[in-house]
């Protein structure tokens, strides 16, 4: 039985979904919406629930709680074949015995579709990923990008409503995968309809191909937001650091600000008692050299140089500050005294209790 | 090359001479020289003669031959085909069940083929399976004793393919039938020809449990072979040796042709 073609867009609701293999849960009462059309990262370390959230909608994993549904179907009891989504994992699993038009167009078989519209559909799922002149192809025949590709153009020539990405750049070499990220943000431009659920341990590929970004850690939901909301404003510590990076400096807030190693920084404490411990969140590349304001002192533990920039590692009052300031001509020695700053406004403060990554 | 110095490889290669090719060789050369003798009193047999051979290309025994064909053929496409089920079906249970399974069908392999044959014997003797008197019994025996390799050779093969592929075809709107026969069976298709080419070559050459069921219309060559031993004819019984060998061997070597162009990877 083929799956009923979308009468509209249909995005992904996760109500509740809890996952556990042989007693350990590694998927904790999901709530995710993702909105028709949107592209939705879930973003976390190995082991964080997000693979296992993603094989939770093409059907590859059963909840033990809660609902999976792909518009206002609920999807939780139907298997994988009744369910109208694309995949694409990271190791492409194009068939091997099949040509790249063969590839392309199982689906479209698998589901009877006529024999006149198929050959159509394949031609225009290979165009839209540049790969109309390898039909004729086996896979073993193809570059990784290439392959990556097709398991693209295969997914897509279904049309699914939903389309589920599984680490897909992973296994490129670094060149490639900036080139397929930028690939895939024109696909999606040219097929707007399509919700995407992109799952990545890359906070580069999150931040650039999503519309929003579910932060995922030890098989919970740990923020979600837009990639500018998660990065400006961060609402605890994990977020904070897997996202972008970031330097977490406890302090004590007080009346006029936050207090780090003897230096009240002035920040915004609104709703925080003074007094309370928190932590205060600083991107390193936001941190200066020199005199400024909120300047701290330490001593320099170790310097990279990284072509374009130069990364420092300051130890103040016990703490590491790391701060990234372009390359500098003379840079200070290992053991001497540096000042840091950084303007307020760059500082974002998080309420203590939210423990560390 | 695993071996690096000219001379550990020259010693290995001695090894290898001294050891493994009496061992295997000189067996079948033997065979060979005696099909085309009459005589063999000294180090060397003598009297060349084509005369075995006229005898083992004709009459009864080129009926053997095609007995012992048709038997293998049919047996390892029973073998294969309830193999290759057993071993999907087992794939599909828990860890518990294969292991049950897997030790079900070890049994044959286990159990010695005499008892397989006696088994058969008393089963399918009565009514409502009466097969003794008639091929089928031969067969069944055979493909008995043959499904056990190839529902290992499949289980391994199984167990090694990456699940990713059926998921992504799932994913892709497939039904469970489609993918097995789309997906699932022609990526298993070369440990498939090699299992079918294991059972044929058994099947070619089993003597035990044959010996205990073959009616007199259905005598395979490894009988002929040794009721023509047993009553002393030694020269003509190795002439029909050397072909049942070579029919194995040639249907062995197109069966692999058949396995490289079947290989994807």
């Amino acid at each position: 039985m083929a799956p009923a073609a979308p009468a509209a867009p249909a995005g992904i609701r996760f109500d509740g979904v809890t996952v556990a293999y042989h007693g350990t849960v590694v998927l904790d009462a999901l709530d995710l919406t993702v909105e028709p059309g949107e592209v939705m990262a879930l973003l976390g370390p190995s082991g964080s629930g997000k693979t296992t959230a993603l094989r939770a909608v093409a059907g590859f994993v059963r909840p033990v709680a809660g609902r999976v549904l792909l518009g206002d179907r609920d999807v939780t009891d139907l298997p994988p074949h009744r369910r109208g989504i694309g995949m694409v994992v990271q190791q492409y699993a194009l068939f091997p015995h099949m040509r790249v038009e063969d590839n392309v167009a199982f689906g479209l078989k698998a589901r009877r579709t006529p024999k006149s519209e198929i050959r159509a559909r394949v031609t225009e799922a290979l165009e839209l990923t540049g790969m109309a002149g390898y039909a004729r192809r086996h896979p073993r025949e193809l570059s990784g990008g290439q392959q990556q590709r097709v398991a693209i153009a295969r997914a897509l020539a279904v049309r699914p409503e939903v389309l589920l990405l599984d680490e897909p750049l992973s296994a490129l070499d670094a060149q490639l995968r900036s080139g397929m990220l930028a690939e895939l943000a024109r696909l999606h431009r040219e097929l707007p309809d399509v919700s995407i659920l992109y799952v990545t341990h890359d906070q580069v590929e999150a931040l650039t191909l999503a519309d929003r970004i579910a932060v995922m850690d030890r098989a919970r939901l740990r923020a979600c937001g837009t990639p500018r909301e998660l990065y400006r404003a961060p609402t605890d510590a994990f977020t904070a650091s897997f996202v972008g990076g970031a330097n977490l400096l406890p302090v004590t807030v007080r009346a006029s600000g936050a207090e780090f190693a003897g230096t009240v920084i002035e920040v915004g404490t609104d709703g925080v008692a003074p007094g309370a411990s928190a932590t205060l969140c600083v991107r390193p590349h936001l941190v200066g050299l020199g005199d400024g304001p909120n300047r701290i002192t330490g001593t320099l533990a170790e310097l990279q140089w990284r072509g374009a920039t130069h990364r420092l590692y300051v130890d103040v009052g016990g703490h590491r500050v790391m701060a990234d300031v372009r390359e500098l001509r003379q840079p200070p020695a290992l053991g001497d005294e540096v000042a840091l700053h950084f303007a307020s406004e760059d500082a974002v403060l998080l309420p203590a209790g939210v423990a560390h990554g | 090359m695993l071996v690096h110095s000219r001379k550990a490889r020259w010693a290995l290669w001695t090894v290898f001479l001294v050891l493994f090719l009496p061992l295997f060789a000189l067996p079948l050369l033997v065979v060979l020289g005696a099909s085309f003798a009459t005589h063999w009193s000294g180090v060397l047999p003598s009297g060349p003669t084509g005369a075995n051979y006229r005898a083992a290309t004709r009459g009864e025994a080129l009926q053997a031959l095609t007995t012992s064909l048709v038997t293998a053929l049919t047996a390892s496409v029973l073998a294969l085909a309830a193999g290759t089920w057993a071993a999907l079906a087992a794939a599909a249970l828990g860890r518990r069940s294969r292991k049950a399974m897997d030790a079900l069908f070890m049994l044959p392999v286990a159990v010695p083929s005499v008892v397989v044959g006696l088994a058969v014997l008393v089963a399918f003797s009565r009514p409502p399976m009466l097969l003794n008197g008639t091929r089928w019994i031969v067969i069944t025996a055979h493909a008995v004793l043959v499904t056990a390799f190839a529902y290992q050779s499949v289980a391994a093969a199984i167990t090694r393919l990456d699940p990713a592929y059926e998921q992504a075809a799932a994913s892709l709107g497939a039904r469970p039938g489609y993918v097995l026969w789309r997906v699932r069976l022609p990526l298993l298709l070369p440990s498939l020809t090699a299992a079918a080419g294991l059972c044929f070559a058994l099947s070619m050459g089993e003597l035990s449990a044959t010996m205990m069921l073959y009616p007199p219309d259905w005598t395979p060559l490894p009988v002929l072979i040794y009721a023509a031993t047993d009553r002393g004819a030694l020269f003509t019984g190795s002439a029909i040796a050397v072909v049942l060998m070579a029919a194995t061997l040639l249907v062995l070597l197109a069966v692999s042709r058949l396995r490289t162009r079947a290989s994807y990877r």
